[in-house]
Protein backbone atom coordinates (compact mmCIF):
# COMPACT_ATOMS: atom_id res chain seq x y z
CA UNK A 1 0.00 0.00 0.00
CA UNK A 2 1.39 2.88 -1.05
CA UNK A 3 1.07 6.32 0.82
CA UNK A 4 -1.16 7.87 -1.18
CA UNK A 5 -3.77 5.34 -0.72
CA UNK A 6 -3.15 5.30 3.14
CA UNK A 7 -3.89 8.95 3.45
CA UNK A 8 -6.92 8.42 0.94
CA UNK A 9 -8.66 5.56 3.14
CA UNK A 10 -7.78 7.58 6.50
CA UNK A 11 -9.96 10.38 4.85
CA UNK A 12 -12.19 8.69 3.50
CA UNK A 13 -13.35 7.20 6.81
CA UNK A 14 -13.20 10.63 7.80
CA UNK A 15 -15.54 11.97 5.47
CA UNK A 16 -17.89 9.08 5.59
CA UNK A 17 -17.94 8.90 10.04
CA UNK A 18 -18.18 12.91 9.41
CA UNK A 19 -20.82 13.02 6.59
CA UNK A 20 -22.75 10.15 9.24
CA UNK A 21 -22.37 11.93 12.28
CA UNK A 22 -24.53 15.14 10.50
CA UNK A 23 -27.08 13.21 9.77
CA UNK A 24 -27.39 11.27 13.23
CA UNK A 25 -26.30 13.86 15.62
CA UNK A 26 -29.28 15.69 17.62
CA UNK A 27 -27.31 18.90 18.26
CA UNK A 28 -27.71 21.37 15.16
CA UNK A 29 -24.43 23.04 15.86
CA UNK A 30 -22.73 19.88 16.24
CA UNK A 31 -23.95 18.70 13.12
CA UNK A 32 -22.95 21.96 11.43
CA UNK A 33 -18.83 21.01 13.02
CA UNK A 34 -19.30 17.57 11.29
CA UNK A 35 -20.24 18.80 7.81
CA UNK A 36 -17.07 21.08 8.11
CA UNK A 37 -14.99 18.02 9.17
CA UNK A 38 -16.44 16.08 6.01
CA UNK A 39 -15.76 19.05 3.67
CA UNK A 40 -12.24 19.51 5.00
CA UNK A 41 -11.88 15.36 3.87
CA UNK A 42 -13.54 16.68 0.58
CA UNK A 43 -10.65 18.90 0.18
CA UNK A 44 -8.11 16.94 1.26
CA UNK A 45 -9.02 14.35 -1.67
CA UNK A 46 -8.78 17.32 -4.13
CA UNK A 47 -5.08 18.21 -2.07
CA UNK A 48 -3.99 14.74 -2.98
CA UNK A 49 -5.24 14.67 -6.69
CA UNK A 50 -2.81 18.08 -7.10
CA UNK A 51 -5.96 20.33 -7.36
CA UNK A 52 -4.78 22.54 -5.27
CA UNK A 53 -6.84 25.49 -6.34
CA UNK A 54 -10.11 23.18 -5.17
CA UNK A 55 -8.97 22.04 -2.38
CA UNK A 56 -8.08 25.32 -1.43
CA UNK A 57 -11.75 27.09 -2.52
CA UNK A 58 -13.28 24.07 -1.43
CA UNK A 59 -12.20 25.35 2.14
CA UNK A 60 -12.91 29.16 1.57
CA UNK A 61 -15.93 28.97 0.00
CA UNK A 62 -17.57 25.59 2.30
CA UNK A 63 -15.39 26.21 5.23
CA UNK A 64 -15.17 29.86 5.14
CA UNK A 65 -18.17 30.88 3.96
CA UNK A 66 -21.05 28.82 3.91
CA UNK A 67 -20.80 26.50 7.10
CA UNK A 68 -20.46 29.79 9.04
CA UNK A 69 -23.21 30.90 7.29
CA UNK A 70 -25.37 27.96 8.43
CA UNK A 71 -23.53 28.16 12.37
CA UNK A 72 -25.27 31.61 12.37
CA UNK A 73 -28.48 30.53 10.76
CA UNK A 74 -28.75 28.22 13.25
CA UNK A 75 -27.73 30.07 16.43
CA UNK A 76 -30.17 33.04 15.22
CA UNK A 77 -32.99 31.05 14.30
CA UNK A 78 -33.47 28.02 17.19
CA UNK A 79 -34.09 28.46 20.47
CA UNK A 80 -33.44 25.36 21.97
CA UNK A 81 -30.51 23.90 19.68
CA UNK A 82 -31.38 19.95 20.95
CA UNK A 83 -33.64 18.23 18.90
CA UNK A 84 -36.38 16.25 20.72
CA UNK A 85 -38.48 14.81 18.10
CA UNK A 86 -37.79 11.25 15.92
CA UNK A 87 -35.42 11.78 13.30
CA UNK A 88 -36.77 9.02 10.92
CA UNK A 89 -40.59 9.05 9.82
CA UNK A 90 -42.52 5.90 8.36
CA UNK A 91 -41.16 6.32 4.97
CA UNK A 92 -37.56 5.39 6.06
CA UNK A 93 -36.98 1.61 4.64
CA UNK A 94 -37.98 3.24 1.38
CA UNK A 95 -35.58 5.35 1.37
CA UNK A 96 -32.63 3.30 2.69
CA UNK A 97 -34.11 0.90 0.16
CA UNK A 98 -33.41 3.76 -2.87
CA UNK A 99 -30.37 4.73 -1.30
CA UNK A 100 -28.83 1.41 -1.45
CA UNK A 101 -30.29 0.57 -4.61
CA UNK A 102 -28.43 4.20 -6.17
CA UNK A 103 -25.38 2.91 -4.46
CA UNK A 104 -24.94 -0.17 -6.07
CA UNK A 105 -25.84 1.32 -9.26
CA UNK A 106 -23.25 4.10 -8.87
CA UNK A 107 -20.53 1.04 -7.85
CA UNK A 108 -22.02 -1.02 -10.97
CA UNK A 109 -21.33 1.71 -13.57
CA UNK A 110 -18.17 2.65 -12.08
CA UNK A 111 -17.13 -1.00 -12.23
CA UNK A 112 -18.20 -0.83 -16.17
CA UNK A 113 -15.42 2.23 -16.62
CA UNK A 114 -12.61 1.24 -19.55
CA UNK A 115 -10.47 2.99 -16.44
CA UNK A 116 -11.67 2.25 -13.48
CA UNK A 117 -9.43 1.50 -10.71
CA UNK A 118 -6.47 3.63 -13.13
CA UNK A 119 -3.81 5.52 -11.66
CA UNK A 120 -4.45 9.31 -11.97
CA UNK A 121 -3.45 10.65 -14.74
CA UNK A 122 -0.65 13.00 -15.49
CA UNK A 123 -0.59 16.36 -14.91
CA UNK A 124 0.86 18.32 -18.12
CA UNK A 125 2.44 21.75 -16.80
CA UNK A 126 0.35 23.74 -14.08
CA UNK A 127 -2.47 22.46 -13.39
CA UNK A 128 -3.85 25.93 -12.11
CA UNK A 129 -2.98 27.85 -15.46
CA UNK A 130 -4.60 25.07 -17.40
CA UNK A 131 -7.82 25.40 -15.55
CA UNK A 132 -8.05 29.28 -15.43
CA UNK A 133 -7.55 29.15 -19.73
CA UNK A 134 -10.08 26.63 -19.47
CA UNK A 135 -12.46 28.88 -17.72
CA UNK A 136 -12.04 31.79 -19.65
CA UNK A 137 -11.49 30.02 -23.38
CA UNK A 138 -14.75 30.15 -25.84
CA UNK A 139 -13.43 25.88 -26.77
CA UNK A 140 -13.80 24.96 -23.28
CA UNK A 141 -15.84 26.23 -20.24
CA UNK A 142 -16.47 30.24 -20.74
CA UNK A 143 -20.24 29.96 -20.59
CA UNK A 144 -21.08 27.74 -18.16
CA UNK A 145 -18.67 30.29 -15.74
CA UNK A 146 -20.33 33.13 -17.45
CA UNK A 147 -23.98 31.97 -17.02
CA UNK A 148 -22.94 30.88 -13.33
CA UNK A 149 -21.61 34.12 -12.62
CA UNK A 150 -24.82 36.13 -14.02
CA UNK A 151 -26.79 33.46 -11.95
CA UNK A 152 -24.65 34.65 -8.61
CA UNK A 153 -25.60 38.48 -9.80
CA UNK A 154 -29.33 37.68 -10.19
CA UNK A 155 -28.82 36.26 -6.45
CA UNK A 156 -27.30 39.12 -5.10
CA UNK A 157 -29.88 41.09 -6.43
CA UNK A 158 -32.99 39.38 -5.10
CA UNK A 159 -31.25 39.34 -2.12
CA UNK A 160 -31.29 42.82 -1.64
CA UNK A 161 -34.65 43.88 -2.80
CA UNK A 162 -36.30 41.43 0.02
CA UNK A 163 -33.89 43.36 2.29
CA UNK A 164 -35.13 46.98 1.16
CA UNK A 165 -38.68 45.80 1.04
CA UNK A 166 -40.51 48.08 3.63
CA UNK B 1 31.19 27.74 1.62
CA UNK B 2 27.73 26.04 0.05
CA UNK B 3 26.13 26.42 3.87
CA UNK B 4 25.67 30.23 3.22
CA UNK B 5 24.30 30.02 -0.21
CA UNK B 6 22.00 27.05 0.25
CA UNK B 7 21.30 25.76 4.03
CA UNK B 8 18.29 23.98 3.84
CA UNK B 9 19.93 21.32 1.16
CA UNK B 10 23.08 21.18 2.55
CA UNK B 11 21.27 20.21 6.06
CA UNK B 12 19.03 18.12 4.17
CA UNK B 13 21.48 15.90 2.15
CA UNK B 14 23.91 15.40 5.22
CA UNK B 15 20.97 14.24 7.37
CA UNK B 16 19.72 12.39 4.14
CA UNK B 17 23.67 10.73 4.12
CA UNK B 18 23.31 10.18 7.64
CA UNK B 19 19.88 8.29 7.72
CA UNK B 20 20.91 6.35 4.85
CA UNK B 21 23.97 5.45 6.50
CA UNK B 22 21.91 4.21 9.16
CA UNK B 23 20.54 2.00 7.16
CA UNK B 24 16.99 3.23 6.96
CA UNK B 25 15.02 3.09 3.95
CA UNK B 26 14.81 5.69 1.47
CA UNK B 27 10.88 6.71 2.04
CA UNK B 28 11.43 6.73 5.64
CA UNK B 29 14.63 8.94 6.03
CA UNK B 30 13.14 11.66 3.58
CA UNK B 31 9.55 11.44 5.69
CA UNK B 32 11.85 12.04 9.36
CA UNK B 33 13.66 14.81 7.64
CA UNK B 34 10.35 16.48 6.52
CA UNK B 35 8.68 15.81 10.20
CA UNK B 36 12.33 17.19 11.59
CA UNK B 37 11.97 20.37 9.49
CA UNK B 38 8.16 20.89 10.37
CA UNK B 39 8.87 20.36 13.77
CA UNK B 40 11.87 22.56 14.37
CA UNK B 41 10.10 25.24 12.13
CA UNK B 42 7.12 25.42 13.98
CA UNK B 43 9.49 25.31 17.40
CA UNK B 44 11.07 28.60 16.54
CA UNK B 45 8.02 30.56 15.08
CA UNK B 46 6.46 29.71 18.74
CA UNK B 47 10.13 30.84 20.63
CA UNK B 48 9.51 33.91 18.40
CA UNK B 49 6.23 34.29 19.63
CA UNK B 50 7.64 34.57 22.95
CA UNK B 51 9.68 36.81 22.40
CA UNK B 52 6.50 38.57 20.70
CA UNK B 53 5.01 38.73 24.13
CA UNK B 54 8.00 40.68 25.43
CA UNK B 55 8.14 43.58 22.13
CA UNK B 56 3.79 43.88 22.00
CA UNK B 57 3.95 45.07 25.90
CA UNK B 58 7.38 46.86 25.59
CA UNK B 59 5.80 49.10 22.81
CA UNK B 60 2.12 49.54 24.42
CA UNK B 61 3.80 50.95 27.60
CA UNK B 62 6.13 53.31 25.45
CA UNK B 63 2.98 54.40 23.43
CA UNK B 64 0.94 54.78 26.76
CA UNK B 65 4.16 56.62 28.33
CA UNK B 66 5.20 53.75 30.86
CA UNK B 67 8.13 51.72 30.80
CA UNK B 68 6.74 48.18 30.48
CA UNK B 69 8.13 45.10 31.67
CA UNK B 70 11.65 45.54 33.34
CA UNK B 71 12.14 43.75 36.48
CA UNK B 72 13.21 40.28 35.13
CA UNK B 73 16.12 39.93 32.92
CA UNK B 74 17.87 42.77 31.01
CA UNK B 75 14.74 44.94 29.39
CA UNK B 76 12.79 43.19 31.16
CA UNK B 77 13.65 40.97 28.47
CA UNK B 78 12.83 37.36 29.92
CA UNK B 79 9.26 38.50 31.12
CA UNK B 80 7.89 36.40 29.28
CA UNK B 81 8.58 33.46 31.21
CA UNK B 82 7.09 34.37 34.70
CA UNK B 83 3.75 35.14 32.09
CA UNK B 84 3.76 31.27 31.07
CA UNK B 85 4.53 29.86 34.55
CA UNK B 86 1.43 31.98 35.77
CA UNK B 87 -0.63 31.43 32.89
CA UNK B 88 0.23 27.26 33.36
CA UNK B 89 -0.12 27.09 36.84
CA UNK B 90 -3.81 28.93 36.86
CA UNK B 91 -6.92 26.63 37.67
CA UNK B 92 -8.45 25.41 34.10
CA UNK B 93 -12.30 26.09 34.20
CA UNK B 94 -14.31 25.05 32.23
CA UNK B 95 -17.55 26.63 32.74
CA UNK B 96 -20.94 24.74 33.93
CA UNK B 97 -23.25 23.70 30.77
CA UNK B 98 -20.12 24.15 28.32
CA UNK B 99 -19.88 22.00 25.54
CA UNK B 100 -16.42 20.56 26.45
CA UNK B 101 -14.99 19.02 23.37
CA UNK B 102 -15.87 22.49 21.05
CA UNK B 103 -14.58 24.34 24.07
CA UNK B 104 -11.25 22.64 24.43
CA UNK B 105 -11.06 22.51 20.42
CA UNK B 106 -10.90 25.88 19.74
CA UNK B 107 -8.38 27.79 20.97
CA UNK B 108 -6.27 24.75 19.40
CA UNK B 109 -7.26 25.49 16.16
CA UNK B 110 -7.20 29.61 16.73
CA UNK B 111 -3.07 29.14 17.20
CA UNK B 112 -3.18 25.81 14.55
CA UNK B 113 -4.63 28.39 11.91
CA UNK B 114 -1.95 31.04 12.58
CA UNK B 115 0.74 28.44 12.60
CA UNK B 116 -0.72 26.90 8.82
CA UNK B 117 0.22 30.47 7.38
CA UNK B 118 4.02 30.00 8.08
CA UNK B 119 3.91 27.16 5.74
CA UNK B 120 4.08 29.37 2.56
CA UNK B 121 6.03 32.28 4.44
CA UNK B 122 8.94 32.93 1.91
CA UNK B 123 11.87 33.25 4.35
CA UNK B 124 14.22 33.53 2.11
CA UNK B 125 15.01 33.28 -1.87
CA UNK B 126 15.97 28.97 -0.59
CA UNK B 127 14.51 28.71 2.57
CA UNK B 128 10.25 28.26 2.91
CA UNK B 129 7.76 25.49 3.20
CA UNK B 130 6.53 25.01 0.35
CA UNK B 131 5.78 26.76 -3.00
CA UNK B 132 2.14 26.60 -3.27
CA UNK B 133 0.92 27.60 -6.60
CA UNK B 134 -2.09 29.03 -4.66
CA UNK B 135 -0.70 30.51 -1.64
CA UNK B 136 -2.74 33.73 -1.66
CA UNK B 137 -6.01 31.60 -1.50
CA UNK B 138 -4.49 28.71 1.27
CA UNK B 139 -3.76 32.44 3.64
CA UNK B 140 -7.59 33.84 2.50
CA UNK B 141 -8.06 29.42 3.81
CA UNK B 142 -6.37 29.46 7.12
CA UNK B 143 -8.35 32.58 7.97
CA UNK B 144 -11.48 30.92 7.48
CA UNK B 145 -10.21 28.11 10.07
CA UNK B 146 -9.60 31.09 12.56
CA UNK B 147 -12.51 32.03 12.30
CA UNK B 148 -14.29 29.04 12.73
CA UNK B 149 -12.13 28.93 15.82
CA UNK B 150 -13.58 32.02 17.14
CA UNK B 151 -17.51 30.97 16.18
CA UNK B 152 -16.76 27.73 18.19
CA UNK B 153 -14.87 29.56 21.26
CA UNK B 154 -18.07 31.72 21.56
CA UNK B 155 -20.92 28.73 21.35
CA UNK B 156 -19.72 26.41 23.40
CA UNK B 157 -18.72 28.90 26.51
CA UNK B 158 -22.57 29.15 26.71
CA UNK B 159 -21.74 32.64 27.86
CA UNK B 160 -24.14 35.73 25.98
CA UNK B 161 -21.33 37.52 26.21
CA UNK B 162 -18.87 35.59 24.15
CA UNK B 163 -21.53 34.90 21.67
CA UNK B 164 -21.93 38.35 21.04
CA UNK B 165 -18.33 39.25 21.05
CA UNK B 166 -17.95 36.01 18.36
CA UNK B 167 -20.46 37.31 16.15
CA UNK B 168 -18.78 40.84 16.11
CA UNK B 169 -15.39 39.39 15.29
CA UNK B 170 -17.08 36.99 12.82
CA UNK B 171 -19.26 39.08 11.19
CA UNK B 172 -16.33 41.88 10.88
CA UNK B 173 -13.82 38.89 9.58
CA UNK B 174 -15.72 37.80 6.78
CA UNK B 175 -16.54 41.15 5.50
CA UNK B 176 -13.05 42.44 5.37
CA UNK B 177 -12.41 39.03 3.54
CA UNK B 178 -13.34 40.40 1.08
CA UNK B 179 -11.56 43.51 0.50
CA UNK B 180 -8.35 41.56 0.94
CA UNK B 181 -8.55 39.19 -1.62
CA UNK B 182 -9.59 41.76 -3.91
CA UNK B 183 -5.93 43.72 -2.48
CA UNK B 184 -4.40 39.97 -2.68
CA UNK B 185 -5.43 39.57 -6.15
CA UNK B 186 -3.58 42.95 -7.55
CA UNK B 187 -0.05 41.71 -6.88
CA UNK B 188 -1.17 38.52 -8.39
CA UNK B 189 -2.65 40.16 -11.41
CA UNK B 190 0.89 42.15 -11.57
CA UNK B 191 3.22 38.59 -11.62
CA UNK B 192 0.76 36.04 -13.10
CA UNK B 193 1.06 33.79 -10.07
CA UNK B 194 -0.47 33.33 -6.60
CA UNK B 195 2.88 31.64 -5.06
CA UNK B 196 4.25 33.93 -2.83
CA UNK B 197 7.89 32.63 -3.90
CA UNK B 198 7.04 33.90 -7.78
CA UNK B 199 6.10 37.46 -5.65
CA UNK B 200 8.75 38.52 -3.69
CA UNK B 201 11.05 36.98 -6.96
CA UNK B 202 9.61 39.44 -9.03
CA UNK B 203 10.48 42.72 -6.84
CA UNK B 204 14.00 42.06 -7.17
CA UNK B 205 14.19 45.37 -9.10
CA UNK B 206 11.19 47.61 -7.52
CA UNK B 207 8.88 46.75 -4.50
CA UNK B 208 5.30 46.68 -5.57
CA UNK B 209 4.36 49.52 -3.14
CA UNK B 210 5.40 51.50 -6.11
CA UNK B 211 3.17 49.56 -8.33
CA UNK B 212 0.14 49.82 -5.83
CA UNK B 213 0.60 52.21 -2.82
CA UNK B 214 -3.01 52.21 -2.40
CA UNK B 215 -3.52 48.05 -2.97
CA UNK B 216 -0.56 47.96 0.08
CA UNK B 217 -2.93 50.54 2.14
CA UNK B 218 -5.77 48.69 1.64
CA UNK B 219 -4.45 45.20 2.32
CA UNK B 220 -3.32 46.95 5.75
CA UNK B 221 -6.41 47.86 6.57
CA UNK B 222 -8.13 44.45 6.16
CA UNK B 223 -5.33 42.52 7.41
CA UNK B 224 -5.47 45.08 10.77
CA UNK B 225 -9.53 43.82 10.63
CA UNK B 226 -9.02 40.03 9.93
CA UNK B 227 -6.84 40.39 13.17
CA UNK B 228 -9.50 41.95 15.02
CA UNK B 229 -7.33 44.73 16.20
CA UNK B 230 -7.97 48.16 17.09
CA UNK B 231 -9.41 49.94 15.54
CA UNK B 232 -11.44 46.95 14.86
CA UNK B 233 -11.43 45.30 17.83
CA UNK B 234 -14.79 44.86 18.57
CA UNK B 235 -14.13 41.20 19.68
CA UNK B 236 -13.72 43.24 22.41
CA UNK B 237 -15.83 46.08 24.68
CA UNK B 238 -15.84 46.52 28.47
CA UNK B 239 -18.81 48.12 28.85
CA UNK B 240 -20.96 45.82 26.63
CA UNK B 241 -19.31 42.51 26.12
CA UNK B 242 -16.54 42.37 28.31
CA UNK B 243 -13.43 40.84 26.45
CA UNK B 244 -15.70 38.70 23.90
CA UNK B 245 -15.03 35.45 22.49
CA UNK B 246 -12.39 34.53 24.93
CA UNK B 247 -14.17 35.37 28.25
CA UNK B 248 -14.67 32.23 29.49
CA UNK B 249 -11.27 30.79 28.86
CA UNK B 250 -8.54 30.75 31.67
CA UNK B 251 -4.55 29.82 32.25
CA UNK B 252 -3.06 28.67 29.10
CA UNK B 253 -5.94 28.03 26.84
CA UNK B 254 -6.49 31.97 27.11
CA UNK B 255 -2.52 32.11 26.47
CA UNK B 256 -2.95 29.69 23.41
CA UNK B 257 -5.62 33.02 21.63
CA UNK B 258 -3.14 35.32 22.86
CA UNK B 259 -0.30 33.71 21.42
CA UNK B 260 -2.40 33.27 18.07
CA UNK B 261 -3.60 37.06 17.87
CA UNK B 262 0.20 38.15 18.60
CA UNK B 263 1.92 35.83 16.14
CA UNK B 264 -1.19 36.70 13.59
CA UNK B 265 -0.20 39.97 13.90
CA UNK B 266 3.35 39.49 13.12
CA UNK B 267 2.72 37.38 10.08
CA UNK B 268 0.36 39.42 8.52
CA UNK B 269 3.79 42.40 9.31
CA UNK B 270 5.54 39.49 7.12
CA UNK B 271 2.99 39.45 4.28
CA UNK B 272 2.67 43.04 3.70
CA UNK B 273 6.62 43.55 3.71
CA UNK B 274 6.01 40.18 1.28
CA UNK B 275 4.01 41.55 -0.74
CA UNK B 276 4.32 44.99 -1.12
CA UNK B 277 7.88 45.82 0.67
CA UNK B 278 9.61 43.01 -1.74
CA UNK B 279 10.04 40.70 1.17
CA UNK B 280 13.13 38.83 1.45
CA UNK B 281 15.33 41.19 -1.06
CA UNK B 282 17.69 43.79 0.25
CA UNK B 283 21.81 43.98 -0.43
CA UNK B 284 23.38 40.50 -0.88
CA UNK B 285 19.78 38.72 0.20
CA UNK B 286 20.19 36.53 -3.33
CA UNK B 287 23.28 35.18 -2.58
CA UNK B 288 23.32 34.15 0.80
CA UNK B 289 19.24 33.11 2.03
CA UNK B 290 20.43 33.88 5.52
CA UNK B 291 20.55 37.33 5.26
CA UNK B 292 17.54 37.50 3.27
CA UNK B 293 15.55 35.52 6.12
CA UNK B 294 17.21 38.32 8.10
CA UNK B 295 15.69 41.23 6.14
CA UNK B 296 12.63 39.35 5.95
CA UNK B 297 12.04 39.18 9.58
CA UNK B 298 13.43 42.99 10.06
CA UNK B 299 10.74 44.15 7.21
CA UNK B 300 8.33 42.01 9.10
CA UNK B 301 8.75 43.68 12.31
CA UNK B 302 8.35 46.86 10.97
CA UNK B 303 4.53 45.49 9.55
CA UNK B 304 4.34 44.33 13.01
CA UNK B 305 5.28 48.14 14.53
CA UNK B 306 2.84 49.28 12.53
CA UNK B 307 -0.14 47.45 13.00
CA UNK B 308 0.65 47.68 17.11
CA UNK B 309 1.17 51.60 16.13
CA UNK B 310 -2.14 51.57 14.79
CA UNK B 311 -3.77 49.80 17.94
CA UNK B 312 -2.45 52.09 20.42
CA UNK B 313 -3.24 54.58 18.78
CA UNK B 314 -6.70 54.56 17.12
CA UNK B 315 -10.06 54.65 19.22
CA UNK B 316 -12.64 51.13 18.89
CA UNK B 317 -15.02 51.88 15.90
CA UNK B 318 -18.55 51.25 16.17
CA UNK B 319 -20.25 48.17 14.39
CA UNK B 320 -22.28 49.34 11.96
CA UNK B 321 -20.09 52.13 11.00
CA UNK B 322 -16.85 49.17 10.12
CA UNK B 323 -19.29 47.35 8.24
CA UNK B 324 -20.41 50.55 6.84
CA UNK B 325 -16.62 51.53 6.12
CA UNK B 326 -16.24 48.09 4.69
CA UNK B 327 -19.09 47.80 2.18
CA UNK B 328 -19.62 51.03 1.27
CA UNK B 329 -16.20 52.25 0.88
CA UNK B 330 -13.57 49.87 1.25
CA UNK B 331 -14.94 47.09 -1.30
CA UNK B 332 -15.83 49.28 -4.29
CA UNK B 333 -12.35 50.78 -3.89
CA UNK B 334 -10.93 47.77 -4.18
CA UNK B 335 -12.49 46.32 -7.26
CA UNK B 336 -12.07 49.83 -8.67
CA UNK B 337 -8.50 49.84 -7.95
CA UNK B 338 -8.36 45.91 -9.06
CA UNK B 339 -9.44 47.03 -12.70
CA UNK B 340 -7.42 49.81 -12.63
CA UNK B 341 -4.30 48.05 -11.95
CA UNK B 342 -5.08 45.47 -14.44
CA UNK B 343 -6.00 47.63 -17.45
CA UNK B 344 -2.62 50.04 -16.67
CA UNK B 345 -0.61 46.79 -16.33
CA UNK B 346 -1.98 45.44 -19.87
CA UNK B 347 -1.14 48.67 -21.27
CA UNK B 348 2.36 49.24 -20.24
CA UNK B 349 3.18 45.86 -19.97
CA UNK B 350 6.01 46.62 -23.00
CA UNK B 351 6.78 49.70 -21.54
CA UNK B 352 10.09 50.78 -19.68
CA UNK B 353 10.40 49.80 -15.92
CA UNK B 354 10.35 54.06 -15.15
CA UNK B 355 7.37 54.14 -17.23
CA UNK B 356 5.58 51.31 -15.60
CA UNK B 357 6.17 51.76 -12.23
CA UNK B 358 5.63 55.29 -12.86
CA UNK B 359 2.09 54.78 -14.64
CA UNK B 360 0.89 52.17 -12.22
CA UNK B 361 1.72 55.08 -9.28
CA UNK B 362 0.70 57.73 -11.06
CA UNK B 363 -3.16 55.49 -11.39
CA UNK B 364 -3.02 55.16 -8.00
CA UNK B 365 -2.68 58.25 -6.95
CA UNK B 366 -5.68 59.66 -9.36
CA UNK B 367 -7.76 57.33 -8.22
CA UNK B 368 -6.97 57.94 -4.74
CA UNK B 369 -7.44 61.61 -5.43
CA UNK B 370 -11.24 60.85 -6.88
CA UNK B 371 -12.40 59.07 -4.05
CA UNK B 372 -11.16 62.16 -2.07
CA UNK B 373 -13.09 64.09 -4.01
CA UNK B 374 -15.87 61.86 -4.10
CA UNK B 375 -15.96 61.72 0.07
CA UNK B 376 -15.47 65.32 -0.03
CA UNK B 377 -18.55 65.73 -2.47
CA UNK B 378 -21.16 63.19 -0.16
CA UNK B 379 -19.75 64.96 2.72
CA UNK B 380 -21.00 68.70 1.65
CA UNK B 381 -24.30 67.13 0.27
CA UNK B 382 -24.75 66.01 4.00
CA UNK B 383 -23.79 68.73 5.62
CA UNK B 384 -26.07 71.10 3.50
CA UNK B 385 -29.26 68.28 4.59
CA UNK B 386 -28.80 69.23 7.86
CA UNK B 387 -30.57 72.61 8.83
CA UNK B 388 -28.20 74.46 10.17
CA UNK B 389 -28.11 75.13 14.34
CA UNK B 390 -28.60 78.58 15.61
CA UNK B 391 -25.81 79.46 18.16
CA UNK B 392 -27.82 79.95 21.63
CA UNK B 393 -31.07 78.16 20.49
Amino acid sequence: MTAEQIIFFLTAALILISALMVVTTRNLVHAALWLIATLFGAAVLFATLEASFLAVVQIVVYIGAISILFIFAVMLTRRNLLDKVSQTNAGWPWAAGIAIAAFAGLVFLAGQMHNAGAQKGEVFGDPLMALSTALVSPDAYVLAFEVASIMLLAALVGAVYIANRK
Amino acid sequence: MEFLTDPIKVVYDWLLELFLGWGWADWVAVLVIYLLGIVLFISAVMVLDILLVWVERKVVARFQDRLGPNRVGPFGLFQPFPDIIKLILKEDIIPEGADRVVFNLAPILSLASVIFLWAVVPLASRIYGVDLNVALLYIVAAGAIGTLSIIMAGWASNNKYALLGAYRMVANMISYEIPMVVALLIPTVIVGSMSFVAITEAQSDYWFVLVSPLGALIFLIAAIAELGRSPFDLNEGESEIVSGYHIEYSGMKFGLFYAGELLHAFTFGGFVAALFFGGWHGPWAQEYPLLGAFYFVVKAMIGYWVIMWVKYTVPRIRIDHMLAFNWKFLTPLAFILLMVTALTHRVLLDAPTWLYISGMFLSNVLLAWITVEVLRAQARRKRESVPPVMVGD
